[in-house]
C-alpha cells in the first residue's frame, strides 16, 4: 500500500510531534471552552449568588425579579416536564419509524421516507414556533383555554426529536452486524423475535445514546417552546395550564434585563447547564453496559 | 439574539477601544461621546449612534445602560455628555434640557371578532388582576378571558403598570409574550385574548389586515396620530437631556438624532417619530 510505504521511507518524527501536539492543543481547547463557559456563567451570576442564600432560588414566593422573587423552581418543573412529555411521545414513535424503515418498508419505499425523517430534521425550531403559535396553539385554544401551555410545548417539542431519535436509533441498528442476524435466521426466529431478541440489546447503547442526544435538544430548545408555552411561571396543575422554560426565561428577559436581574438570568442558565450536564454524566453510565 | 448582538457589539467596542488607544497613542485623538440612562431608548440611541459613527469617521459614541434616573444624574455630573430618559423631565429637572427624539405608545388590543369595543381604565386594570375574568361580565360573550402580558423588564411593560399603577405581581396572565409581533400572533390566534403591544406595531399589522382591533383608551383612539399630538394617554417621550449649551459634537449628535434621516430607525423599533423638523 503506497501510504505504509511513504511511512517507512518517510521517517517523520517532526511530522507526528507536530500532529501530536496540534491534536493535544485541539483537545485542550475544546476542554478550555467548556470550562471557560462555566467560568462564566458563575462570575456573571456571581452578584446574585454570592449576595442571597441559595436557598431563595427553591423557596421565594415568585419569579419576579424586579421585586426581589427569585423562584426558579416553576421554570425546572416546567423544563422537565414539557421535555419528559416529549420524550414519552417521541421514543416510541421514533424507534417504531426507524424499525419500520429497516425491517418492514418496501424497498421502493424505504429512500424517500429516509429523506422525508431528514428533511424533519433539518427544519430550523423557530418554523416549528410559528406554525405551533398560529395552528397548534389556537387549537388547543378551543377545547381549553388559553391554548398555550404544556401541552402544546410537549407536541412541538415531540416533533422536533422525533427525527432525532429516528435517524440516531436507525444508525444504531444498521450497526448490528449482519453475522447475528444471519444466526438468529438460523435459528427460525420469527422477524418480531429477532429484532426483541437480538437486534434491540445489540443496539441498546446507541439508541440510549440517541434518546440521550435528543433529551437534550428538547431540554435547551428556546424559540419553538417560548412561542407555544405561554411562559407564566407557574407549577401547571395539568396539561393545559401554561408553562415557561429555563431557557424560555433567558430569551425572554435577556434583552432588556440589568443588574441583579440579568445575573439572575444567568443563574437559570447555570442550572440549565448542571441539568445538562448530568443528562451527559447518565449518558456515560449507560452507555457502558453495552450487549445487556 | 439581540444578547448575542450585545456581546459582539461589546466585542466589538473593546475592539475599537484597543484601535483607539493605538491611533491615540499614535495620531491625533479622536472624539467621544458618552451616553447614558433609559434602557427602553438605549436601543434605538445605539442604532442611532452606529449611523452617526459611520457619517462621522473618528468619532466613537458609547451607549451605556442604567435607568432614566441614571441618565439624569450623569447628564447634570458631567460624567455623561448626554443622558437618556424615558419620561418627561419633572419639575424639578428643569436645570435639564430635553430634546425628544421619539414617542412610546402602547395600545390595548382584542381580536377583531370580539364585540367588546371600550372598555374603561378601571375595567382593564381588573381583568388583569385578575378580577374579571369572563368577557360576559363586560358585555362580551360568555368566554374565559386570556391575559396577554409582557416579560418582566420589557418597557412597554413598565409603561403599561405605571400607567394603570399595578405592580408585576397583581397581574394574572395566562400568557406572557416577549417582542410585539409575537403579541400580535397570539391575540390573532385567540378570540378571547387582551394584550398590549406598541402603537406602531400594532397599527402596521391591522394597516394590513391583521384581525385585531387597538382600543381606545379615554374616549380617544389608540393611533400613531394621537400619541403624536400628545392626546393618547398611555404613551411617553422618549428624550435625550443635556446641560444648558450643549458642546459641538454634543450639539451635533443630538440634531442627528431628531432629524429626519433616523425616522427608519425610530420605526424599526416601533417608536413613533417626530413630526419634520
Amino acid at each position: 500500500m503506497p501510504w505504509s510505504r511513504r511511512n517507512i521511507l518517510f521517517h517523520s518524527v517532526l511530522t507526528d510531534t507536530l500532529v501530536r501536539w496540534i491534536l493535544r492543543a485541539g483537545a485542550v481547547i475544546s476542554a478550555l471552552v467548556m470550562l471557560l463557559i462555566l467560568i462564566f456563567l458563575l462570575i456573571e451570576s456571581w452578584p446574585v449568588l454570592g449576595q442571597i442564600t441559595p436557598t431563595r432560588f427553591f423557596t421565594d414566593a415568585s419569579w419576579h425579579p424586579l421585586e426581589g422573587a427569585y423562584n426558579l423552581m416553576p421554570m425546572l418543573s416546567g423544563t422537565l416536564l414539557a421535555s419528559v412529555g416529549a420524550l414519552l411521545l417521541a421514543i416510541p414513535l421514533g424507534i417504531a419509524s426507524a424499525l419500520f424503515i429497516i425491517f418492514y418498508a418496501p424497498a421502493f419505499f424505504v429512500l424517500p421516507y429516509q429523506r422525508l425523517i431528514e428533511l424533519l430534521a433539518g427544519i430550523p425550531s423557530v418554523v416549528f414556533g410559528f406554525w405551533g403559535l398560529t395552528t397548534l396553539v389556537p387549537l388547543i385554544n378551543q377545547f381549553h383555554p388559553p391554548g398555550a401551555s404544556l401541552l402544546a410545548a410537549i407536541f412541538v417539542l415531540t416533533l422536533m426529536i422525533l427525527p432525532t431519535i429516528t435517524l440516531t436509533t436507525h444508525s444504531a441498528l444498521k450497526a448490528v452486524p449482519d453475522e447475528f442476524l444471519h444466526g438468529a435466521a438460523a435459528l427460525g426466529l420469527s422477524r418480531w423475535g429477532m429484532i426483541y431478541g437480538v437486534v434491540f440489546p445489540a443496539a441498546h447503547a446507541g439508541i440510549v445514546a440517541g434518546i440521550i442526544l435528543a433529551a437534550g435538544r428538547a431540554i435547551g430548545e428556546t424559540m419553538a417552546v417560548l412561542m407555544v408555552a405561554g411562559n407564566v411561571v407557574q407549577h401547571p396543575q395539568g396539561l393545559f395550564d401554561p408553562i415557561r422554560t429555563l431557557a424560555a426565561n433567558i430569551a425572554l428577559e435577556m434583552a432588556y434585563a440589568m443588574d441583579d436581574h440579568r445575573a439572575v438570568l444567568f443563574v437559570s442558565g447555570l442550572l440549565l447547564m448542571i441539568l445538562v450536564m448530568m443528562l451527559s454524566a447518565m449518558a456515560g453510565k449507560i452507555g457502558k453496559h453495552k450487549y445487556v | 439574539m439581540s444578547e448575542s448582538k450585545r456581546i459582539f457589539l461589546i466585542g466589538l467596542v473593546s475592539f475599537v477601544v484597543g484601535l483607539g488607544w493605538f491611533s491615540d497613542a499614535a495620531s491625533a485623538a479622536s472624539q467621544r461621546l458618552v451616553l447614558t440612562g433609559s434602557s427602553t431608548v438605549a436601543p434605538l440611541v445605539g442604532e442611532i449612534a452606529r449611523q452617526f459613527e459611520s457619517l462621522n469617521p473618528g468619532v466613537r459614541i458609547d451607549v451605556q445602560t442604567g435607568g432614566s434616573s441614571r441618565g439624569i444624574n450623569d447628564a447634570r455630573n458631567g460624567i455623561a455628555d448626554i443622558g437618556m430618559v424615558s419620561r418627561a423631565l419633572k419639575t424639578n429637572e428643569k436645570d435639564l434640557l430635553a430634546f425628544t427624539i421619539a414617542l412610546d405608545g402602547i395600545s390595548v388590543i382584542l381580536h377583531a371578532n370580539n364585540p367588546v369595543v371600550a372598555l374603561s381604565k378601571q375595567q382593564i386594570a381588573d381583568i388583569y388582576t385578575g378580577k374579571i375574568t369572563n368577557w360576559k361580565t363586560i358585555g362580551g360573550p360568555d368566554a374565559r378571558i386570556t391575559v396577554v402580558n409582557k416579560a418582566e423588564g420589557r418597557s412597554t411593560l413598565e409603561l403599561f403598570l405605571q400607567y394603570f399603577q399595578l405592580r408585576n405581581s397583581q397581574i394574572k396572565p395566562h400568557i406572557i409574550i416577549g417582542d410585539n409581533p409575537q403579541g400580535i400572533k397570539t391575540v390573532i390566534g385567540n378570540p378571547h385574548a387582551i394584550g398590549y403591544v406598541s402603537i406602531g406595531a400594532a397599527e402596521y399589522e391591522a394597516e394590513r389586515g391583521a384581525p385585531i382591533r387597538l382600543l381606545a383608551l379615554d374616549g380617544i383612539d389608540a393611533s400613531v396620530a394621537n400619541v403624536h399630538s400628545g392626546a393618547f394617554p398611555l404613551s411617553r417621550p422618549l428624550n435625550l437631556v443635556s446641560t444648558h449649551d450643549p458642546q459641538e459634537l454634543t450639539r451635533r449628535f443630538i440634531m442627528f438624532a431628531r432629524s429626519q434621516q433616523v425616522h427608519a430607525l425610530v420605526e424599526a423599533q416601533y417608536f413613533v417619530p417626530l413630526g419634520v423638523d
